[in-house]
């Protein structure tokens, strides 16, 4: 079960969406989710899709590891249809006692899942095609200009790869100590929703007192290695603007365009 | 006599008042060599590691690397640039989640130019013969694989000397040796001053000179070979000594004349081959 969460995964690879400067592609993300929201019509959304599809196409990271990622999202998803589907108004076309279902509704739901689904999309096939350093050294030049007013950013974008960096170790670590309270009887399958948050009490104990150990471990490889802050430091990889990027910024700058346009339109469809 | 890399100088520490861990503590590491510190946990190894590049400063007494003070703040970069230091826990001390990033990842806090990061970077993965997983991420390496990683990114610095504190405890068979080969490697091929924190007998066997600690005191300090020989002596210390002295030292108990001198399995099977000669 804890194999499924892929939040922040890198995996290593060549496409040209792994070669986008890291900007570009942070850039491209924020677009994109604007572009989602923004989305009034089936049209729209047909296109924002299409463009999804296409690039997790060029990314050659496998529909598989995508759609994986949306398991841990799956509750909310549901929710979040039902509750469109049962609490808009206008036409009913089933009515079942107090339940009505609207045309409106069913559209809505649609409109709010895929919108979800493809937010989610989106933002993993960048964490998933962007190594965490240099997603890091993206924010940290793209917002470089706020360490004028004293905005810790370096420091911030360092918290941040570590964080993700320490994802899988401290997902393993959890199924370890799962296997071993299992093994000793513990259950974290049946019961209601309560009994299942108290069974995890003794599992997040010792990956809270193990995260808090390796943090000081850390801090003192990292210190070994002459760590002292941002402050001169430089970088393997230099963040350089290419051809390919102007012309992805094109493309999102297109994309973006042709939904506005779209919004402006009164027609349903 | 080589110059003296790392120098403590009567030093004595404590991490809290009453608690001391080293007392009045003396030890000259030579440049080049390969020293193995060994002991029991609690006899004060690892405390004596991190004093060697400053991460901890003694509270009385001074430790020299190169001649400079770790207690001093501003020369502090200088003291971790010329002793590296790779820990315990492979997981713990990886930085990024791609390998070539992590083994950068000194050289980018020193402020070294791209380039010439870009070329040691790739110096220190052939060293450690891990060319291939340069673009690899290390949380789906092995343990040993991740150690000879976390061992690029020390020596990527081009320091003077690595100091690892227990870097095969958490290792199978097949990853301490990985680890070990590579540190015999750097010594003898590049020159890097290598002290080795262990308490595995036959790691110990490995070095040049062999130091044995117990409650904060230096109590032996001699080549492998010498300590060895002192059987009870270790056994005192609750330390066994490598299986092949063992062999050797029951036979002599048992009143056959051989010399405690085969370390390794191939120096024990000529002694015993000898033996039966006669």
């Amino acid at each position: 079960m804890l194999k499924d969460i892929t939040l922040g995964q890198y995996f290593p690879g060549n496409s040209i969406l792994h070669r986008l400067d890291p900007r570009t592609k942070l850039i491209g993300v924020i677009v994109y989710i604007v572009a989602l929201f923004l989305c009034k019509q089936l049209l729209s959304y047909c296109l924002v899709a299409l463009f999804l599809a296409w690039m997790i196409h060029v990314s050659g990271v496998g529909v598989k590891a995508i759609v994986r990622g949306l398991r841990p999202v799956l509750i909310i998803m549901i929710f979040t249809g039902i509750l469109n589907l049962l609490y808009t108004g206008g036409t009913p076309i089933v009515q079942w006692g107090f339940l009505t279902i609207t045309v409106e509704g069913v559209w809505k739901a649609i409109y709010m899942v895929a919108r979800i689904m493809m937010l989610i999309m989106g933002t993993f096939l960048l964490t998933y095609t962007t190594s965490p350093i240099l997603l890091t050294d993206a924010i940290e030049s793209l917002f470089g200009p706020l360490k004028k007013i004293h905005v810790p950013i370096h420091e911030l974008a360092m918290i941040m790869s570590i964080a993700l960096r320490f994802i899988p170790t401290l997902i393993e670590e959890t199924d370890k100590l799962m296997s071993a309270q299992k093994a000793r009887g513990a259950d974290f399958e049946s019961g209601n929703l309560i009994e299942k948050a108290k069974s995890l009490v003794p599992l997040l104990v010792p990956l809270f007192v193990s995260a808090f150990r390796r943090a000081e471990e850390l801090a003192v490889a990292m210190e070994s290695r002459c760590y002292h802050g941002g402050e001169g430091r430089t970088r393997l990889r230099q963040l350089k603007y290419n051809r390919q990027d102007f012309v992805a910024l094109l493309v999102l700058a297109l994309l973006i365009a042709v939904i506005v346009v779209l919004r402006s339109l009164h027609f349903v469809v | 006599m080589a110059k003296n890399l790392i120098e403590f100088q009567d030093v004595s520490f404590a991490y809290e008042e009453g608690a001391t861990v080293l007392e009045h503590y003396n030890l000259e590491i030579a440049a080049g060599s390969f020293v193995a510190i060994l002991g029991h946990n609690g006899c004060g190894k690892s405390t004596a590691a991190k004093l060697m590049n400053g991460i901890l400063v003694p509270t009385q007494g001074k430790v020299l690397v190169d001649g400079i003070d770790t207690a001093d703040e501003d020369t502090l970069l200088e003291v971790r640039r010329r002793v590296g230091m790779v820990f315990q826990n492979p997981d713990n001390q990886i930085v990024s989640n791609v390998v070539e990033e992590d083994v950068a990842f000194a050289l980018e806090n020193l402020g070294v130019p791209p380039e010439e990061i870009r070329r040691r970077v790739d110096e220190a993965l052939a060293m450690v013969g891990m060319t291939e997983y340069t673009t690899h991420a290390p949380h789906l390496l092995s343990g040993g694989q991740k150690q000879r990683i976390a061992i690029a990114g020390v020596i990527a610095m081009q320091p003077a000397c690595i100091v690892l504190d227990e870097p095969t405890a958490m290792l199978d068979p097949v990853g301490r040796r990985e680890v070990l080969s590579t540190l015999t490697q750097l010594n003898r091929e590049l020159g890097i001053t290598v002290v080795l924190i262990t308490h595995h007998m036959d790691e110990a066997a490995q070095a040049q000179r062999l130091v044995v600690m117990q409650d904060g005191v230096i109590r032996k300090d001699a080549p492998p070979r010498e300590v060895f020989q002192d059987v009870e002596g270790m056994a005192e210390m609750g330390l066994t000594v490598p299986e092949t002295i063992q062999l050797l030292d029951g036979l002599r108990k048992a009143g056959i004349d051989v010399p405690l001198e085969g370390l390794s399995v191939e120096e024990c099977a000529d002694e015993l081959y000898e033996l039966m000669k006669k």
